[in-house]
């Protein structure tokens, strides 16, 4: 059955493997060659002897009886974790050459649970972006179409899944990065709540922010990824201390009174106002409002809500966000590892050339946001001001959900634009990331899954957010969705 | 407490103390790496140490355990929540470009140390204890031109405790640094070794004209002994009354004591103080301390040197003074008490082991742990003293042996003939003789000439070969002489 290969998602990729249909090394052979045909720049590390050594590996331990969704199923990682078989950069020149002594939590547990990384996909710098413009190692297109951005900043990830170059990729979420570039491609991305998955080996952003999930073409994909990448690391001081969750099994929990017909009943799906301003995208809007009504049709009942510090989240993010940034990025000052100027005279030049030589603009104006937030002086009006305003927008969350179980809207204000369009103009590409903003802020479960085309039939994201642990309860109500439409099985007709 | 300072040239001396105490756990502060001193150069670095890229710091609650000792310790509130912060800033020897260190909310805060300057008792308010990790090494010799760095110090898990700028003299900061340091060694928290840098100081020194506002300070960094602590507080304060005295005007720095040459030298001032733009460590959670995890260390903590010098006040009635002394260390506390159990004689062996044994160990560099002479044996030699078998001074000649050789007390003093004549008889017959050979003394004596009992007691022990109890010899001839 080699040639549909590519075309199954991973729950199926798992079956076919484990009825015999096909064989890890056949499914790996398969995606390699199309990982190595990528025209999109979303591989930056086709990594073939170590997939197919994996895949032997996996085959292998079906033979000998072990079983697993995700025994022998193709994944690859987002260049922002860390992998002992491939090399690192996030993104960055700083990192060129960087070979990691340990593979990150996330990765090691999607190993252990038997899945081939094919590679390390593409990424903004740092994962600071969101049109995967920001990449030292050049943008990624689009595979609706290669004129456009796939999103950001895991637009290597969303464009490989979406090109049907891998079934599921790994991605991080700080403001938006997982879900927006899901939304941007048609795939299915969701983000746990912060704390689900271990931060260990995700080289830090914003490490208050920061959280790693899954994107792949179906809810059901995302669930068997997610139970496999998430739980408690000791190694992580953040990470929440409960025991792994089977999120596929919560997926499929049905609600009490659901029926066959109706199984969102009872689920009250909150639409903040905020989220549908009148600037919003007729096309975007449209499409969100279509879905949203399907799944009224599934039993669902919409409920007006407000999130009134929406535009706000803005701001705050681009305070917080940097603040740790600027901090975070210190460690790269060319004294123990990556670039290092090849000239300078003493230690203060060494530290300004290296890192003005290797850092990107964007990573560079965020450090220099970040630093002045920090400053003596500053820090009260900026960074404490922001952290008091994210607990305020925390709260309104809470207010929500006293009325809804889930909240609904789009994942951005717009389909995917032009390559080029918002490079110049980084203030334009913050605001449009306002709609994800808010649960990253707050550190909800938040999920992008297709809703439909609109305008230069570019995919719409709708995205849901959940309340804290409320994975299972989105994730349920995204595969019910799916059950019902097939958005999310149309593919790019390129690829 | 002291209540008046003693002026220098007329100013008021300031000084404030920052002591660095390194915690004695066998894993760094953030990570799982040894902490042993003197390995070879980034041996003892992970990756955590190293920074790479995607580590993050995991707290060791041993280094937790060791703050909240020393927060019960020093009677100080142990924060049921507290921060860890980031200090930011660039350095080679820090790998992260930051140091987690806690800043605006210390794991603890207040407390006070006791300590006594000569005879005179001192308490130091402490401000706060707060813990941190150390930076690595820059080592600058042995690479032309280059600096070699060993991380196998990052990470280290330090307690910094700040005083309030309670000290009046170099001698107060220099008894409160060391009752500071015996303190940490006593609670088992830090091994107090100052040659590794396990405790080190820095000091705020600033002066003033009685009764004015605090002086402008300067901080004298990283003074790792007693000595230089005093010979540095010492210069700086020469130094700064010389300048205000020229006119000048004290500014705000940082400053290097120098061993050899004895001076201060600035560093930085503050003009160039970096902007270290502390916030929360967002990879670290609020430290907390539930109420429970500060019983169980309490309840494990040994008993403190100021309630075991109560109790030597107490049960033993020692005086104040000689209590402090006798707990200067845990080993010291059990050693006096071992002898002073042993011997029935507490104030003695108080007596000798601040004189006679102190002196000896001073001198040969050692602790109490290390003293040839055991407390048993020192009890044994004391017992003998009090029963009158031996004089004081007999006594000193066998504890000098039992230092330089060993032996046993009683074969000692049989081998050198320093058993005082207990025979009542045979002394009152060599008083007989002596008082016969030194008529004249006898009859100036009875003529009212005191001095002439003095000869005669003098006769008595020579004639006695000094084996006599001179007290007994004096109420002997006393009653001979019908006096």
């Amino acid at each position: 059955m080699t040639a549909a290969l590519h075309t199954l998602g991973v729950a199926e990729l798992g079956k076919a493997i484990a009825s015999g249909l096909t064989s890890s090394v056949e499914a790996t052979q398969a995606l390699l060659a199309r990982a190595k045909a990528d025209t999109l720049n979303a591989f930056l590390v086709v990594d073939e002897a170590g997939a197919l050594a994996a895949a032997k590996a996996a085959d292998a331990r079906r033979a000998a009886g072990e079983a697993g969704p995700l025994l022998g199923v193709p994944v690859a990682h987002k260049d922002i974790f860390v992998t002992e078989d491939t090399p690192t950069t996030a993104g960055s020149r700083i990192l060129e050459g960087y070979r990691s002594p340990f593979d990150a939590t996330v990765v090691a547990r999607l190993k252990a649970a038997g899945t081939v990384s094919l590679g390390k996909l593409n990424c903004d710098e740092f994962a600071m972006g969101s049109a995967n413009e920001n990449s030292a190692f050049g943008p990624v297109r689009n595979p609706w179409d290669a004129t456009r951005v796939p999103g950001g900043s895991s637009g290597g990830s969303a464009a490989a899944v979406a090109a049907q170059l891998v079934p599921a990729a790994t991605g991080t979420d700080t403001g938006g990065s997982i879900r927006q570039p899901a939304g941007f491609t048609g795939v299915t991305g969701i983000k746990p709540t912060y704390g689900v998955c271990s931060r260990f080996g995700m080289i830090a952003f914003a490490s208050s922010l920061d959280q790693a999930g899954p994107l792949a073409r179906t809810a059901e994909d995302c669930a068997l990824l997610l139970s496999a990448m998430s739980g408690f690391d000791e190694r992580d001081s953040t990470s929440v201390q409960k025991p792994p969750q089977d999120f596929h099994a919560q997926m499929l929990a049905a609600r009490t009174g659901a029926s066959a017909a109706r199984p969102l009943e009872g689920l009250r799906i909150g639409l903040p106002k905020e989220f549908f301003p009148a600037a919003l995208a007729a096309d975007v809007g449209g499409r969100v409002r279509a879905a949203l009504a399907e799944m009224e049709k599934l039993g669902a009942t919409l409920v007006d809500v407000s999130l009134p510090r929406t535009e706000l989240s803005i701001p705050v993010y681009y305070i917080i966000a940097p603040a740790e940034a600027s901090s975070n990025l210190s460690r790269f000052d060319g004294v123990r590892f990556g670039h290092r100027a090849a000239k300078y005279d003493g230690l203060l030049e060494m530290y300004k050339k290296s890192r003005a030589e290797a850092f990107g603009a964007e990573v560079k104006r965020r450090i220099m946001i970040g630093t002045y937030v920090l400053s003596h002086g500053y820090y009260d009006a900026y960074y404490l001001q922001a952290q008091k305003l994210r607990r305020m927008i925390a709260d309104d969350f809470q207010r929500c959900f006293e009325r809804c179980d889930v909240i609904a809207g789009p994942v951005a204000p717009t389909v995917a634009w032009k390559l080029g369009d918002k490079s110049d103009d980084p203030v334009a590409a913050y605001l449009a990331d306002i709609f994800t903003l808010p649960a990253s802020l707050a550190g909800l479960p938040g999920m992008s899954l297709p809703a439909g085309f609109g305008e230069g039939n570019l995919p719409v994201g709708l995205q849901l957010i959940g309340n804290y642990f409320q994975e299972g309860t989105l994730l349920h109500a995204a595969h019910a969705f799916q059950q019902a439409t097939d958005w999310h099985a149309r593919a790019p007709s390129s690829f | 407490m002291a209540t008046t300072s003693k002026l220098i040239r007329g100013y008021e001396v300031v000084i404030g103390l920052e002591t660095h105490a390194q915690l004695s756990t066998r894993s760094k502060i953030f990570s799982g790496s040894s902490t042993q001193f003197g390995a070879a150069p980034n041996t003892q670095a992970s990756a955590v140490d190293l920074a790479l890229p995607g580590t993050l710091p995991v707290m060791n609650r041993g280094a937790v355990e060791r703050a909240i000792r020393f927060g019960l310790a020093v009677g100080a509130t142990v924060a049921p929540l507290s921060i860890f912060a980031r200090k930011n800033y660039f350095y080679p020897d820090l790998p992260k470009g930051y140091q987690i260190s806690q800043y605006e909310t210390p794991v603890v805060q207040g407390g006070s140390v006791e300590f006594f300057v000569g005879d005179q008792r001192h308490v130091v308010q402490l401000t706060r204890a707060h813990l941190e990790e150390d930076a690595g090494k820059s080592l600058h010799e042995d690479y032309a031109g280059q600096t070699g760095i060993d991380l196998n110090r990052a990470g280290t898990p330090l307690l910094e405790i700040v005083s309030e700028p309670d000290m009046r003299s170099s001698a107060e900061a220099v008894e409160y640094a060391k009752a500071l340091h015996a303190l940490v060694v006593w609670l088992d928290i830090c091994d107090g070794n100052m040659q590794e840098g396990s405790f080190r100081c820095d000091a705020n020194v600033s002066v003033r004209r009685p009764g004015a506002e605090y002086g402008t300070r300067r901080e004298i960094k990283n003074l790792n002994s007693f000595k230089y602590l005093q010979q540095a507080i010492d210069y700086e304060i020469q130094w700064q009354i010389d300048l205000i005295e020229d006119g000048g005007e004290v500014q705000q720095a940082t400053v290097l004591f120098n061993p050899d040459t004895g001076e201060t030298r600035a560093m930085r001032t503050k003009e160039d103080a970096h902007d270290y733009r502390y916030f929360p460590d967002p990879d670290l959670p609020p430290l907390v301390i539930a109420p429970d995890w500060v019983e169980r260390v309490r309840a494990g903590m040994p008993e403190l040197p100021r309630l075991m010098a109560e109790r030597f006040q107490r049960d033993y009635g020692l005086p104040a003074y000689d209590a402090s002394m006798m707990t200067q260390s845990k080993a010291f506390g059990a050693w006096f008490e071992a002898a002073a159990k042993a011997s029935g004689q507490p104030k003695l062996v108080a007596n000798w082991l601040m004189g006679e044994v102190s002196r000896r160990l001073n001198a040969e560099d050692k602790d109490i742990g290390q003293s040839p002479v055991s407390a048993a044996t020192l009890a044994a030699l004391i017992g003998r003293i009090a029963d009158g078998t031996i004089s004081n001074n007999g006594a000193r000649q066998v504890f000098d042996v039992l230092w330089s050789e060993g032996g046993e007390v009683d074969a000692l003093i049989e081998a050198k003939g320093l058993k005082q004549m207990s025979d009542s008889g045979e002394l009152e017959r060599i008083l007989d003789e002596v008082l016969a050979a030194n008529a004249k003394s006898v009859e100036e004596f009875r003529a009212g000439k005191d001095k002439a009992f003095n000869a005669l007691v003098g006769q008595a022990m020579k004639a006695t070969k000094g084996k006599a109890n001179p007290s007994q010899v004096n109420e002997l001839l006393k009653k001979k002489l019908g006096s």
